[in-house]
């Protein structure tokens, strides 16, 4: 199904331009399926993160969600395979749910337990998963699409079929270190998709304030690749448009921006108000809502049913339960372990903070 | 009696004080003006003083510090905040190679000011919670200033305004809202740089130390006291240039010295003050000196690793017994 994007290629500035990838009915439908049924979970556990456990006092420090956003990662990653990394930052908890990290794990590291992504060293979005290919990412905004083009170069170089999908804030190309990456990943033609969640705002700044370009996917003549622009609340056009630009970076042709329009439908932060938001802007997008739109388009498509998503509903409600009861059973990690893990072959074992630390060097632990 | 002020507060007076009183200080940072600061420390700045004093930023630190460098060379005096000082790291560069350089190279004054929250106890694991300080202490050229007291987060920053060199102020978040003092009213507070203060006088230890060590030396001390042990609490301030009279003089007084701080005891800014005194004020001592810091790790996020990592009283009290008993 064709979808509308704008195109900017060579000197040709955002065309209006129809992208189909032409994938199979049956395909699609799968797809859509397995979209859907995500992007009820991904909103799930974002609630149950804001709504219970934050509230409950069990969450300490922030709590950033994606609510609105969930198409963007959600409808990128659907098409990647195994060994291809995703390097996401704090928006994109969807990353974690398609590529199936185990919801206790997310659950726990909000709440600091031992049984989290990162035992307790890291909080909230800061996860991740060699294994799965997330990259965890430093808060330092710009540099998790630096590192996505590491492992870029790396498939390069080790000659492996992979691509890497990277996600970045319109406040966070803002940063040199995205500039340089864009740069460096064109002149290589490196595997790789630049994904920009553009919500309107960084923290309290509107995009005024932060870029003055139409649209940030035009940033890529400058650079000598392509960019598109897509509804980033459109399932549908997400799922066209990182089609084109996966296949694109497989195929050896280099990388390219996707610029997804959407809106942050919540504070920066648990903590904000968003009282410098005008109100009228959370009305007018709380209509455009991904999901409920997905789920119009899915019922009159009839790729499902109100019964099949009553029950998916269901599902994923005790599925929640289980697994937030389940890590918040989990211990809190013991205190010492913050001296494991600075380096590979020296553990340092001194607890006194006044005692010269002592290192022993070579010790397997 | 007046109410007493927060330190953040003292931090807001300060700045808007400044800008009263002179117009070529001017604010620029990420989400300072119309959010009002992530902290909503500068919140009602540019409904004030307009947004020609008071720069939202796009997110590029970089920017931020090489703006503030600029401007200073046309007679400004920029204000630059660093959301959170952990993020300096992304303007180490323009720190370095520029602010601190200017004066040396070409003598061109650069009167700017880099400051934000910082340190550990506020459940920010690793990229919210860094001390930077030992950072920056190697690096000529620039002043780093850290307070404790509320009527210090006021006076030491308006005389880093008007200082002629780039100065890091370095602000405890645990004490932005933590701590609440009674001060002065406007004008009457002021801190020159450079100058330490003794908070606590007592005759067995010397215990150096700032921003948050400076409260648990004084938990310590009343601990201690009851046992018969005097800790002279000095609170450093400025930690580059450092005030090595007002240290040494205490540790000729008490022949034993502890530099506390919150950052990684290796490589941190107590080595440099443990150093000196093992130098200069050898013929007093009668104890090594001792530094207590964190462990050398990155700060975690879980409540009970952060616990652990951050060095408290008890730390102090225990390294005071070992050195007492010496
Ligand atoms: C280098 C750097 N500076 C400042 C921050 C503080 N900060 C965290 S998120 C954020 C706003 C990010 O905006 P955007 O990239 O648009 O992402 P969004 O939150 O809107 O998804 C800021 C300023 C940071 N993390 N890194
Ligand atoms: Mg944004």
């Amino acid at each position: 199904m064709p979808v509308d994007v704008l195109l900017t290629e060579g000197n040709q500035v955002s065309v209006p331009t129809k992208l189909d990838a032409k994938i199979s009915e049956a395909k699609r439908k799968a797809d859509y399926q397995k979209l859907f049924y995500n992007m009820k979970l991904l909103r799930a556990v974002e609630d149950r993160i804001e709504r219970v456990l934050a509230k409950q006092g069990k969450i300490l420090g922030g709590v950033y969600t994606g609510k609105g956003q969930e198409c963007i990662s959600l409808c990128s990653c659907v098409h990647l395979m195994d060994g291809d990394f995703t390097s996401p930052t704090h928006r994109e908890m969807g990353v974690f749910v398609a590529r199936g990290i185990p919801l206790v794990e997310i659950f726990a590291q909000y709440m600091g337990r031992a049984n989290g992504n990162t035992k307790g060293k890291e909080g909230n979005m800061h996860m991740g998963s060699i294994e799965k290919g997330i990259i965890n990412y430093p808060s330092q905004l710009g540099n998790n699409a630096g590192c996505g083009v590491g492992v870029a170069l790396s498939f390069k170089i080790k000659k492996q079929p992979n691509v890497v999908m990277t996600f970045s804030g319109e406040g966070a190309t803002s940063t040199g270190i995205w500039h340089e990456t864009v740069n460096f990943a064109s002149v290589r033609s490196l595997p790789v998709v630049f994904m920009v969640n553009n919500n309107q705002y960084a923290m309290g700044t509107p995009t005024h304030h932060q870029y003055r370009a139409v649209n940030l996917a035009e940033r890529g003549v400058g650079y000598g690749i392509p960019g598109l622009v897509v509804d980033g609340n459109d399932a549908e056009s997400v799922y066209e448009a990182a089609k084109w630009a996966v296949d694109r970076a497989r195929s050896g042709k280099g990388p390219s921006i996707i610029e997804c329009k959407t809106f942050r439908m919540t504070g920066h932060a648990q903590h904000d108000s968003a009282d410098y938001v005008p109100e009228k802007l959370f009305q007018e997008w709380a209509k455009k809502d991904p999901i409920e739109r997905f789920t119009r388009f899915l019922l009159k498509k009839k790729w499902i049913t109100a019964a099949r998503i009553k029950e998916i509903e269901d599902e994923i409600s005790a599925m929640i339960v289980k697994a937030s009861d389940e890590a918040d059973a989990g211990k809190f990690p013991d205190p010492l372990t913050a001296l494991e893990g600075v380096f590979t072959d020296q553990k340092i074992i001194s607890h006194k903070k006044w005692k010269t630390m002592i290192v022993q060097q070579n010790q397997n632990y | 009696m007046a109410e007493p002020t927060t330190f953040l507060n003292a931090i807001r007076e300060a700045l808007w004080e400044e800008m009263e009183r002179d117009p070529s200080v001017f604010l620029l940072g990420e989400d300072i003006a119309n959010y009002g600061g992530a902290f909503k420390l500068t919140k009602g700045f540019i409904e004030h003083f307009g947004p020609d004093r008071v720069w939202d930023m796009p997110i590029s630190e970089g920017i931020i510090v090489d703006s503030a460098v600029g401007a200073s060379m046309n007679g400004l005096r920029p204000v630059a905040e660093i959301q959170f000082l952990d993020f300096i790291t992304c303007c180490f560069d323009q720190i370095c190679s520029y602010a601190a350089k200017q004066l040396y190279r070409w003598d061109v004054k650069c009167p700017i000011v880099i400051r934000g929250p910082y340190g550990a106890k506020t459940s920010g694991g690793p990229y919210h919670s860094a001390c930077p300080e030992a950072w920056f202490a190697n690096m000529p050229g620039v002043k780093l200033v850290a307070p404790a007291h509320v009527y210090d987060a006021k006076g030491l920053l308006k005389a880093a305004i008007r200082d002629d060199n780039p100065v890091i102020f370095m602000e405890s978040k645990w004490l932005y809202r933590n701590l609440k003092e009674v001060i002065p009213p406007g004008d009457q507070v002021f801190t020159p740089l450079g100058k330490a203060a003794v908070r606590r006088e007592g005759r067995h230890c010397t215990v150096v130390a700032w921003a948050n060590m400076v409260h648990e030396s004084y938990i310590a001390a009343d601990k201690l006291a009851k046992e018969g042990v005097e800790l002279e609490v000095i609170d450093l301030r400025t930690i580059t240039p450092w005030d090595h009279e007002t240290v040494l003089e205490s540790v000729k007084k008490t022949g034993r010295c502890i530099v506390f701080h919150e950052a990684p005891r290796t490589g941190g800014f107590g080595g440099e003050i443990a150093a000196y005194i093992g130098q200069e004020g050898f013929a007093w001592l009668d104890a090594p000196v001792t530094r207590i810091g964190a462990p050398d790790t990155h700060v975690p996020f879980a409540k009970p690793l952060e616990n652990y990592y951050v060095p408290n009283a008890e730390d102090l009290i225990g390294a005071v017994r070992e050195v007492m008993a010496y």
